[in-house]
């Protein structure tokens, strides 16, 4: 029964939520309280810095929204961008065009993503451990493309265009980029059929598979917009840090997971939204901004951001219990009356 | 059922929350905009307040990480001059030492408007456009430890050459020419270690007396246990290592503790970068014959006291100016604005109790 409710609820209007409500509610609290404590919070710069910081994560988060909706996760992500930054610096390195490269880091962004998609749709390999296996072979394909090399003479119109701002806003120009894709992942997870069936597969790839979706097929292409979502981000990391070495983005992949599962998507499928995961994404990138501003350790970071994503995931489990106990106890008293 | 029904007239309410949450946003975001407008010219913002710190300048520590024993001894130096100076002392820095992961702290200081940013760049690329921004902004930077282009002046611990072939001559007194030779460094990108070498590998190549072989070159990534398991696998790897050379405290101290408990103490002979208080006990064990290292705490504290020189405009970073650096006396700055802290000290059984002060 759940089954069919949740996937007739995939619609985004219908999908959000009083717990994206809520986090949206404590994003505005985080901008607010930031604000007033630091009078220096509120300003251009830190719209600039913080979406320049937080465009990686942001990119990422989309496909892995999807991923895991669908039961499946991909731990390679971080290495992917790893190898795809690692191939343009390489070859900026050896002198070649900067389209060339380019197009290079993202081909091998996707190349990655369909070895993934491969292992987990054909092979029907369980993603966690395909992609633990991919996260360490990437990360050495990496190096071996690399080498110890720090690639930083990058085309200064490029890495300029990175920088660069909207006029006098602050907003970083890739943001344009990252809003369309933000567009698209709505529209294909919440406005498409493609969507529902992620939704389905997410509940049960029995079922899925009863009512038409193509599991397999769905399944290497989720991973083959990953891997180009990475490959993009690869570009993005060495133009916008100006270095392109072995150990680019390495770990962001939990960053980017635990921004997911913070957003409200469940670790075992069938339940999220595109909206709590920006919202999410904003969120950790927000309070971090907002700390380090502050000069406050990044030791404290790290527990507050742990203890942020356990609440959150229990939060709304005991928040269920509760209603349902008192759906219980007010039907009960319903009862005899009706 | 019950769920059904609250679930089909939810949405409206729903919709209407967000919709009156989306506005409120909206306010607040305009409120933060309008606030910004005001200030949105970071420059005149800042010039207040180098006016107003006139009084007290503000120096920043951003060390590669935290949690490096090694830069705990480098920012106790930073701190104790900026005390002498009567600067505004903070040091922050990530948990890892990636590329990438300093740019934020940077980015901090740059919006705090601090006047001295002391760095120990992991990446020479990666930081340069946070640090361009922050000296645009008005504020001096100083790279110690390891260096950037986009700096006024960088703090070399000792000449990298003197590093390198202090190393290889300790190696040389323990081991003689020959044999199989393994190198554990820090990070694969880490700009000093692979300044040291490079002019290792070159020393060995030109100079007649070295006829080792480096059958390897592993990375510990100044972490602890890697460092360990590295120092693990060479010695799986090749049984017959003579001797494994590590220019970084992290990586002398875990391989010297991985030594002293297998059977290859004594018959491996380990040099490096280390520091006194944790190579004692393995110099009086044995393990280690002879490593060497510098005052690192000097490091920092020639940082504050060239950063003051430079922010009260007494020096640009230009070759051959000096300037006042208290306890260590008058520093002058040398080729391309370096200045140089010392010669190397070295270290061995008669002497390491000497230097217990270089401690954290």
């Amino acid at each position: 029964m759940t089954t069919a409710s949740e996937i007739g609820r995939s619609k985004l209007w219908q999908r959000i939520n009083t717990r994206d409500i809520a986090m949206l509610g404590v994003l505005l609290v985080v901008i607010v309280v930031n604000s007033f404590a630091r009078d220096n919070f509120a300003s251009t710069t830190t719209v600039g810095f913080l979406l320049l910081d937080v465009i990686p994560i942001m990119m990422l988060a989309l496909p892995m929204t999807f991923i895991i909706i669908s039961a499946e996760i991909d731990l390679s992500v971080a290495s992917i961008v790893g190898v795809s930054a690692a191939t343009i610096g390489a070859l900026v390195l050896r002198e070649e065009n900067m389209i060339l490269a380019a197009f290079a880091g993202v081909g091998v962004g996707i190349l990655a993503g369909a070895f993934n998609g491969f292992l987990v749709a054909y092979l029907g390999l369980p993603s966690l451990a395909a992609t633990i296996g991919t996260l360490a072979l990437y990360r050495g394909l990496a190096l071996v493309i690399i080498g110890d090399a720090s690639v930083g003479s990058f085309p200064e119109a490029w890495t300029d265009f990175v920088q660069s701002r909207l006029g006098a806003t602050g907003i970083p120009t890739p943001t344009i980029a990252v809003l369309i894709f933000i567009a698209l992942a709505v529209i294909m997870l919440h406005y498409h059929p493609f969507g529902r069936g992620l939704f389905a597969l997410g509940h049960s790839p029995q079922a899925a598979r009863f009512v038409g979706v193509k599991v397999e097929h769905t399944k290497f292409w989720l991973f083959v917009a990953s891997g180009l979502v990475a490959g993009l981000v690869g570009l993005y990391w060495a133009l916008r840090y100006g270095s392109a070495r072995s150990d680019s983005a390495s770990g962001l992949e939990l960053t980017v997971i635990a921004a997911v599962l913070l957003g409200g998507v469940s670790i075992f499928g069938g339940r999220g939204s595109i909206p709590g995961v920006v919202v999410a994404v904003l969120l950790v990138a927000t309070i971090t901004y907002g700390f380090r501003l502050q000069r406050i350790s990044d030791v404290v970071l790290v527990i507050i951001t742990g203890a942020l994503l356990i609440a959150s995931v229990v939060a709304p489990n005991y928040y269920q219990r509760i209603r349902e106990r008192w759906k219980l106890i007010t039907r009960a008293k319903d009862s005899p009356t009706s | 059922m019950s769920v059904l029904t609250t679930d089909q007239r939810a949405p409206w309410r729903r919709l209407l929350s967000a919709l009156a949450l989306g506005a409120s946003a909206a306010v607040v975001l305009a409120g933060c905009a309008a606030g910004s407008t005001e200030e949105a010219d970071p420059a005149p913002a800042e010039d207040t307040e180098t006016t107003a710190s006139a009084e007290a300048l503000s120096i920043t520590y951003i060390p590669k990480n935290l949690n490096n024993p090694y830069t705990g001894v480098q920012l106790k130096g930073g701190e104790e001059a900026a005390a002498d100076l009567g600067m505004t002392y903070l040091a922050v820095g990530a948990l890892d030492a990636a590329a990438d992961s300093q740019v934020p702290f940077i980015q901090t200081e740059v919006q705090n408007g601090t006047d001295i940013i002391v760095l120990a760049a992991n990446d020479p690329n990666a930081v340069c456009s946070a640090l361009d921004e922050a000296r645009d902004g008005g504020a001096k930077i100083i790279t110690f430890d390891s260096d950037a282009e986009c700096r006024d002046i960088f703090i070399n611990q000792v000449e990298e050459e003197e590093v390198a072939l202090g190393q290889l001559r300790q190696l040389f007194d323990q081991i003689g020419g020959t044999g199989e030779i393994a190198i554990l460094s820090a990070t694969a990108n880490a700009p000093n270690q692979n300044a040291w070498i490079a002019a290792m590998r070159a020393e060995i190549e030109a100079n007649a007396d070295y006829e080792w072989d480096i059958v390897a070159e592993v990375y510990g990534d100044d972490e602890d246990a890697k460092s360990f398991q590295e120092a693990q696998g060479l010695l799986q790897a090749y049984p017959n290592l003579k001797g494994i050379i590590s220019p970084t405290t992290v990586g002398i101290a875990a391989t010297a503790r991985y030594l002293s408990t297998s059977e290859y103490k004594g018959q491996v002979a380990l040099v490096g970068l280390g520091l006194p208080p944790q190579m004692k006990e393995f110099i009086k064990d044995g393990t280690v014959t002879a490593f060497a290292l510098w005052d690192p705490s000097e490091v920092g504290y020639l940082a504050a006291y060239a950063g003051k020189a430079l922010a009260d405009g007494d020096i640009t970073g230009a070759e051959g100016e000096s300037f006042d650096a208290g306890k260590m006396g008058t520093k002058t700055i040398g080729e391309n604005g370096r200045i140089i802290v010392g010669p190397l000290l070295e270290f061995n059984a008669e002497n390491i109790d000497e230097y217990d002060y270089i401690s954290f």
